[in-house]
């Protein structure tokens, strides 16, 4: 059994004890000449597949992970997940488990040249009363055993591990797939085969579909290392220090005293000069000093790309995560981009297999997937060329925007030590239905809808939990607007709309009360507003007044029933 | 002066700058950006203003100069 990702990193000592490793159970299918059919076949047991075989299983769609090694990912890798991650990773029930084992953080540093003090520091979350706050740093493994742990419990997905897709033939009705296991090979059937199945994706290339987009020729050392350190729990970011000269350096916290060092290290460099282990160990003394005790759990060198495929859904088969784009980690966009793939495909998928929605709503998932690809790639490609200038002139405008940031507030704005993760607004999405009426940008027809405090019979409760998995018409009422019986019981083809009101405050009506405002504010609500919510808690359209006729067209536009 | 941000989506502007400068040679570059200050400096025109400017940054660097 070939180590997981032995291709870009090495797990070491303690690394290597937290993975759980998982036995092949010989399928049912193997041996028999006949076809089993699921409707979701799902290339991929890390994170994206995962998540995407759990919220098919909410939905109570059955699926098959196959998965061709025997563990969850050997290194860390991904650390740090997003606000819209726990909102999304809270509908599956695992929010809190990220929230209890990792660690939270806000703020960012940034440091240049020899000072201790930082040129500037950085709150990344501006609004302090959400369920979630703006990052979690938690090692990817645990979030992968808490995605497997939840699937355990569901009788909707069944994780088969080391169970590798091999081949595979598309035809109009279904897409039939080859698996090789340590028993023999068998072969299935499905309605749907997500290839989740990372930034290798053999199924791209089985396809022989394209992968395009920059390489950047730096090189990065990873090194997570397990030690006792009384550093703040910030994001700490080094432009030229003296332990990494010329370079730049990173340190976080994860949970269970692993810290990840991330050091650059340039162009021309020698692969296994680099990763020698005196070689790591003296980089790390370096920045440690000499008396920190340490441990190595992951160590890993790699460089960055920054591409997308052309389009994600080729017929059956659609492409979620890493397999459908890549980019370099300063932003933290990887996982929390796929994240919301699967957020953006598993209603759809839905409302398609229950034939509610025509064949087109797959293709509003690459538009609106694109586009979400498409602003990461634009971030984390501006984070790198700003922390890995290619040119003489092009470092001498990054060191001018550093040495200017400490006293001149504008240069903070420039400066780019990777923009992290926020979740994208379907601006251009043609689901979304524009404003009529006179609102705010804020939460617009496009934007996932942002948390408020309320109290839901006298009990606090988050707004979000009441959203999400079904078309949800939100409506803000007082004593003087209460919400019309139109607005109850509504459907369109098959598709309900739930209702959830919010009273403003001071007029509990003993569903939800806006208490201290916060709802109201965040969506611009005046008595009467209506929201109209997706199931993967976008805001679709939004009126001044509950109008049926407008709203019944908003739902269709957003399951594409409008031409 | 002004210290505070007022340029709309700088990531946007800086990633434009940087491309102004593709491709160029280093004397190329340089003469590139000395255009560009004469501009900028004619559209901000108020010779007090530049003065400030001037003067910020001619006491920036004879700080760096003593240490
Ligand atoms: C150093 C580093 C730091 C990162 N930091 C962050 C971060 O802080 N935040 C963040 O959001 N993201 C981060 N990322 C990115 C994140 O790790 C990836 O985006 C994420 O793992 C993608 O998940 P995935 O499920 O799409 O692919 P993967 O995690 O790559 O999983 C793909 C799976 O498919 C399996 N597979 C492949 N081929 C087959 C086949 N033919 N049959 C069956 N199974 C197959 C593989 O074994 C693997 O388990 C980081 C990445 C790196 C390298």
């Amino acid at each position: 059994m070939p180590e997981k990702y032995s291709d870009i990193g090495q797990a070491r000592g303690a690394g290597r004890e937290s993975r759980r490793t998982f036995a092949f159970v010989r399928p049912p299918q193997l041996g028999s000449s006949k076809v089993a059919h699921y409707p979701v076949v799902i290339a991929g047991g890390g994170p994206i597949g995962l998540a995407t075989a759990a919220f098919l299983g909410k939905a109570g769609i059955k699926s098959v992970v196959l998965e061709k090694h025997n563990s969850v990912s050997d290194g860390s890798r991904a650390i740090c997940w997003a606000k819209r991650t726990l909102e999304i990773l809270d509908r599956l029930g695992i929010g809190d488990h990220l929230l209890d084992k990792g660690v939270t953080w806000n703020t960012g540093k940034v440091y240049f040249r020899d000072s201790r003090d930082p040129v500037y520091a950085f709150d990344l979350l501006a609004d302090k009363e959400q369920k979630y706050p703006a990052f979690v740093n938690l090692q990817q493994y645990f979030v992968e055993e808490y995605l497997l742990e939840l699937l355990a419990e569901q009788e909707f997905s069944e994780v088969r591990w080391q169970q590798e897709l091999v081949a595979l033939e598309s035809s109009d009705s279904e897409v039939v797939v080859t698996v090789d296991t340590p028993d023999g090979r068998y072969r299935l059937s499905c309605d749907y085969l997500i290839a989740a199945d990372g930034h290798r994706s053999p199924v791209r290339a089985m396809m022989g579909l394209d992968f395009e987009g920059r390489v950047f020729e730096d090189n990065f050392l990873i090194a997570d290392v397990r030690m006792k350190a009384g550093f703040p729990v910030e994001r700490r970011f080094w432009f030229d220090p003296p332990f990494n000269r010329g370079q730049t350096a990173l340190l976080h916290k994860q949970a269970a005293d692993v810290w990840r060092i991330d050091f650059q290290l340039g162009r021309d460099i020698d692969r296994d000069t680099v990763l020698d282990e005196k070689n790591v160990d003296a980089k790390i003394r370096a920045f440690l000093g000499p008396d920190v005790d340490f441990d190595y759990e992951w160590v890993s060198l790699y460089t960055f790309h920054c591409r997308r495929m052309k389009q994600f859904v080729h017929d059956r088969v659609i492409f979620v995560g890493d397999s459908a784009h890549l980019v370099s980690p300063f932003g933290a966009r990887g996982a929390n981009g796929g994240l919301q793939d699967v957020d953006n495909l598993v209603w759809k998928l839905d409302l398609l297999m229950q034939k509610l929605a025509p064949a087109d709503i797959l293709k509003s998932y690459d538009e609106e997937r694109i586009y979400g690809a498409d602003e990461n790639i634009m971030n984390s490609t501006r984070s790198t060329d700003f922390i890995s200038p290619k040119s003489e002139i092009s470092k001498a405008f990054r060191d001018a925007a550093l040495e200017l940031a400490r006293d001149y507030p504008f240069a903070r704005a420039i400066v780019n030590s990777g923009r992290l993760s926020v979740p994208c607004v379907l601006d251009e999405s043609r689901l979304m239905t524009a404003d009529e009426d006179d609102f705010t940008d804020t939460m617009r027809p496009g934007s996932p809808c942002m948390d408020a405090p309320l109290s839901c019979g006298g009990e606090p409760a988050w707004l979000l939990e009441h959203l999400g998995e079904r078309f949800v018409g939100l409506y803000f009422s007082d004593s003087e607007t209460p919400i019309p019986d139109a607005a109850r019981g509504l459907e369109l083809g098959g598709i309900p709309v739930d209702t959830v009101t919010v009273a403003a405050s001071g007029q509990d009506d003993g569903e939800m009360c806006d208490e201290n405002g916060n709802a109201y504010l965040h969506y611009d609500a005046s008595p009467g507003t209506y929201y109209l919510i997706r199931p993967d808690q976008h805001v679709a359209g939004r009126w001044r007044q509950f109008d049926a006729s407008r709203v019944a067209d908003a739902l269709a536009r957003a399951t594409c029933q409008t031409t | 002066m002004h210290r505070e941000l007022r340029i709309d989506d700088p990531d946007a502007f800086y990633e434009r700058l940087i491309e102004l400068h593709a491709n160029r040679s280093a004397a190329d570059s340089q003469l590139i950006n000395a255009k560009l200050i004469l501009m900028m400096a004619n559209e901000i025109g108020d010779r007090g203003v530049l003065d400030e400017l001037l003067r910020a940054l001619q006491d920036d660097s004879s700080k760096d100069a003593s240490g």
